[in-house]
């Protein structure tokens, strides 16, 4: 894509976002994750990608405590990541999660999802919350479905109002996990129009998907994993025309055709 | 119709003017295929038709003439109702009706009693009504201010409203006392013992698991047994705790474990996004259930919870085992009044007792019934 490299003006800073170390992660006695290193500075935007069942998700998702790691350390924005409660609510406010299903409530209208988190979250008058939210649904283009619950709107709408939602907490990091992959195809471009606007404003990203497209647009850098390991990271330009490892070059070959 | 100009070579058979709608047949619109689709569909459906409306003929008449018109709607004693060919004796209910109601409470003080069921009712309305207002405010009135009230408007507050002790209480007074304090305490205490028995934490998960499958492993009566003759026991003897007060704590823990186990159903049927949803956002455990969880899950078994409130008010008969006069107890010893003593006297106290508990098992019903219609409108998912 010849318009990727004038996406990317926002600058990488040196701060450190996440820093994974050695980290080991096991479902009973099966090895997800393997000596996992991968530091993330702030303002970075990461795009990991690998065969499904390779660990992807499982990463990010150990990232704010949504699975546990067994071995190694996680570090986020300062704070490391251990079994105190307390620092895995304070690592939750600041991290926000896009998931595959949305997961809207859907007993909320959307204004309530959206400000749910900031009133009993960050004490937040329901005022100032509501404020908040509008501004983030106009960012999102949905601003008119403020009242309506997420049952009546469109697969593309709601991922739309769950990034809103993350966003009214506001983040110092976003987290996306298959963002598009739950959609109907007309769906995912209003979806990813949406996360490389929040990439352009300086986000840091982290995102697994199978968006390659995106990837090239927006990635600092590309990660892929398979069978539970970083196998290669790399700037999206060498990824894509100069993967180093053969498992790369294979996952490649059956993603691009 | 069609055009057939032959001379002009035009020779069209295309129909050109619209026909005008026909009639649908006679056999698929109003009453005949009313009773044809839902009465007579098949042969077996058209036998059952025919026999329910036999059945209805053979019941309906005899019963209304034992209820209404042979009925002996008011006499000084039970003379007239033993009469040949009478019907129900209402006049026996009519004057028992203070008895069925308040027990032996004090005439004088009756008045107490009722003050309480009205201020009741109201909050209970106040409180399931959709078009009230303020049920944060109603809340605290029903569930903080309305028990320590009625506590001493029941009982008595010295120097202002004379004592009267649990052991005169009873009727439709007691019935409603079992069935409220049952109801209200289930189920925030079920819905504890639910997220107990899910809990990570192994002595809370082993603690609910024991009390949940220990109380639904024995019947109602043994639970009331105990709590009678058990609970003084494991206390110093100033502390024992008032006759009354045994079956209504024996009563809400037996509904509590069954509660448990409803609400435990609405909580597996959560999608684990919703839980994963709530923690990306930071919502602490409490706030998560409070706020998300519980409210989706609870919505989700209401039949179940309606139900076990419904079985719930039927086993407060069970109270009278260990000597508390319930409602169904004061029918029972009523009936052996040999001023009214008689052959109907027993159905009549009965079917009196049946309107009584199918009256408030209905409401409930319907009241569930449209709380799941509304909420089912405003939650399209």
């Amino acid at each position: 894509m010849a318009a990727s490299s004038l996406i990317k003006t926002t600058p990488v800073t040196n701060d450190i976002a996440v820093e994974i170390s050695g980290m080991h992660k096991w479902y009973g006695e099966f090895h997800v994750l393997r000596d996992v290193n991968l530091t993330v500075r702030r303002g970075e935007k990461i795009v990991i990608c690998g065969p499904s069942g390779s660990g992807k998700s499982t990463m990010i998702r150990c990232i704010n405590r949504l699975e546990e790691h067994q071995k190694g350390s996680i570090v986020v924005d300062g704070i490391p990541l251990t079994n105190d409660l307390k620092r895995i609510d304070e690592i939750r406010r600041d991290v926000g999660m896009v998931f595959q299903h949305f997961n809207l409530f859907p007993h909320l209208t959307v204004l309530e999802n959206c400000t749910l988190a900031p009133i009993w979250v960050r004490k937040m008058p329901q005022k100032q919350a509501e404020e908040i939210a509008m501004h983030y649904l106009s960012r999102v283009k949905i601003p008119d479905q403020a009242l309506k619950y997420p049952g009546q709107l469109s697969g593309g709408q709601q991922q739309r109002v769950a990034i809103a939602r993350s966003l009214c907490m506001s983040p110092k990091i976003m987290m996306f996990d298959e963002p598009t992959s739950a959609l109907d195809p007309e769906m995912v471009k209003e979806v990813l129009d949406t996360m490389v606007q929040l990439a352009q404003d300086g986000m840091t990203m982290l995102c697994v998907t199978h968006e390659m497209g995106f990837a090239r647009q927006v990635a600092d850098r590309v990660v892929f994993m398979d069978r539970g390991e970083i196998v290669e990271v790399n700037t999206p330009n060498e990824f894509f025309s100069n993967p180093q490892h053969e498992r790369t070059k294979l996952f490649l070959s059956q993603i691009l055709h | 119709m069609s055009d057939q100009t032959i001379g002009n070579k035009q020779v069209a058979f295309v129909r050109r003017d619209v026909t005008g709608t026909l009639p649908a047949p006679i056999m698929t619109r109003g009453l005949p295929a009313w009773l044809r689709e839902n009465m007579f569909s098949t042969p077996l459906s058209g036998v059952l038709t025919l026999s329910s409306i036999l059945l209805v003929v053979w019941i309906v008449p005899d019963m209304f003439r034992y209820l209404f018109t042979d009925a002996i709607w008011s006499a000084a004693d039970g003379a007239p109702c033993r009469a040949p060919g009478a019907g129900a004796c209402w006049a026996y209910v009519g004057a028992k009706f203070e008895y069925f109601m308040y027990g032996s409470y004090p005439r004088s003080q009756t008045w107490r009693v009722n003050l309480t069921l009205v201020i009741g009712a109201v909050l209970i309305l106040w409180l399931l009504l959709p078009q009230a207002k303020k049920k944060g405010l109603a809340a605290l009135m029903f569930f903080v201010v309305y028990p320590v009230a009625a506590f001493f408007l029941l009982r008595g507050l010295d120097g202002v409203l004379s004592l009267v002790e649990t052991n005169l209480w009873g009727g439709v007074l007691v019935s409603l006392l079992v069935a409220a304090v049952g109801i209200v305490v289930s189920l925030p205490l079920g819905v504890l013992l639910a997220l107990g028995r899910r809990s990570q934490l192994p002595f809370v998960k082993f603690f609910c698991v024991l009390f949940i499958e220990f109380v639904r492993g024995v019947p109602l009566i043994t639970v009331l047994f105990m709590a009678n003759t058990m609970l003084p026991l494991f206390v110093p003897q100033e502390w024992t705790p008032d006759r009354m007060l045994r079956p209504l704590i024996g009563v809400s823990l037996f509904a509590a474990a069954y509660m448990a186990e409803v609400v435990r159903g609405g909580l597996q049927a959560m999608p684990k996004g919703q839980f994963e949803g709530a923690m990306a956002l930071g919502l602490s455990y409490w706030q998560m259930m409070r706020l998300i969880i519980l409210p989706q899950a609870l919505t989700t078994v209401i039949p179940g919870i309606v139900n076990s409130f419904i079985a719930l008010f039927k086993d407060t008969t069970l109270v009278a085992i260990v000597g508390i006069f319930d409602f169904l107890r004061t029918v029972e010893t009523a009936r052996l009044d040999p001023v009214w003593a008689g052959p109907t006297i027993s159905t009549t106290g009965y079917v009196f007792a049946a309107i009584f508990y199918w009256v408030f098992c209905f409401a409930m019903s319907r009241y569930s019934q449209m709380l799941e219609t509304k909420l089912a409108a405003g939650r399209r998912r």
